[in-house]
């Protein structure tokens, strides 16, 4: 792993927290949406906190499709899910929110996954266009018989 | 009670779309090859363009969004302490399962070990 694989994933980590946060503040400010004004969740996007939110997830969608082209799933997902750590560390220091015990013992439970993943390989087959791997559907044909 | 039908029913469909979502993509992209090596060497327009007609990248592009809208909808409905949580926990599991059927990933003790962990964790955050 070179450092600016590192970089991409703390890409991923960073921009996924900081967009879901975003959407959270305002999806608060466009309120609750039923099944019988399902079309009004198109305009959400216009409100200024989603669409910021928006803006930080294509920047996690482009270092995600970058970090996907050189390792595996089960990699990258434990790799950058320090985000939810992020999001716990942003409550307590920003928004002075208290942190319980058992959020703690999360937060833990997190980090040590993510060590525990990112020193094994982050790919565990040949990428290369001669050997790709069989087409998802044909996995699930597979499987069937 | 239609709250909690909401938010789950909106949670199960981000856990579900996602966990398509994500296979497609890293099927997509594993077909496409390393990002940056092929930025070095053909250019950036080369490297879009091969993503761009990549059509389980258009497929896996389909997923997110529906995820997204899911997410968007439950978010309206219960605070993201909640549905990020449980939501990531859920989606992580499933596509570690999703990675080793359809990904022939190998997913070993360390990575599943990890993957538990990490689930486990988001959980507790959620309390």
């Amino acid at each position: 792993m070179t450092s600016s694989k590192y970089l991409v994933l703390a890409g991923v980590t960073v921009c996924a927290a900081a967009g879901d946060s975003l959407l959270s503040r305002g999806m608060r400010e466009v309120g609750n949406i039923s099944f019988h004004h399902l079309p009004s969740i198109i305009l959400a996007i216009l409100n200024p906190w989603v669409a910021l939110g928006i803006i930080f997830l294509l920047g996690f969608f482009a270092s995600y499709m970058t970090a996907l082209s050189w390792a595996d799933l089960t990699y990258v997902l434990p790799a950058t899910s320090l985000g939810c750590v992020l999001l716990a560390l942003i409550a307590k220091f920003a928004l002075h929110e208290q942190i319980s015990v058992t959020r703690w013992l999360g937060i833990v439970l997190i980090s040590t996954g993510v060590g525990f993943v990112t020193r094994g390989p982050e790919l565990t087959h040949n990428s290369s266009r001669e050997k790709i791997p069989p087409r998802p559907t044909q996995a699930l044909a597979a499987r069937q018989k | 009670m239609t709250k909690e039908i909401y938010t789950w029913g909106a949670i199960s469909a981000i856990v579900i779309a996602s966990c398509a979502g994500d296979v497609l993509l890293s099927y997509a992209m594993k077909q496409v090859g390393d990002v940056g090596e092929l930025w070095r060497r053909k250019g950036l327009f080369a490297v879009m363009g091969r993503i761009l007609r990549n059509p389980w990248f258009i497929g896996g592009v389909l997923g997110m969004t529906i995820a997204f809208y899911s997410l968007l909808f439950a978010l309206s409905w219960e605070d993201v302490s909640l549905v990020g949580p449980a939501a990531a926990a859920l989606t992580f599991v499933a596509n570690a399962v999703a990675a080793k059927i359809f990904l022939h990933e190998k997913v070993d003790r360390r990575r599943w070990i990890a993957t538990l962990l990490v689930a486990g964790g988001v959980l507790l955050l959620a309390v």
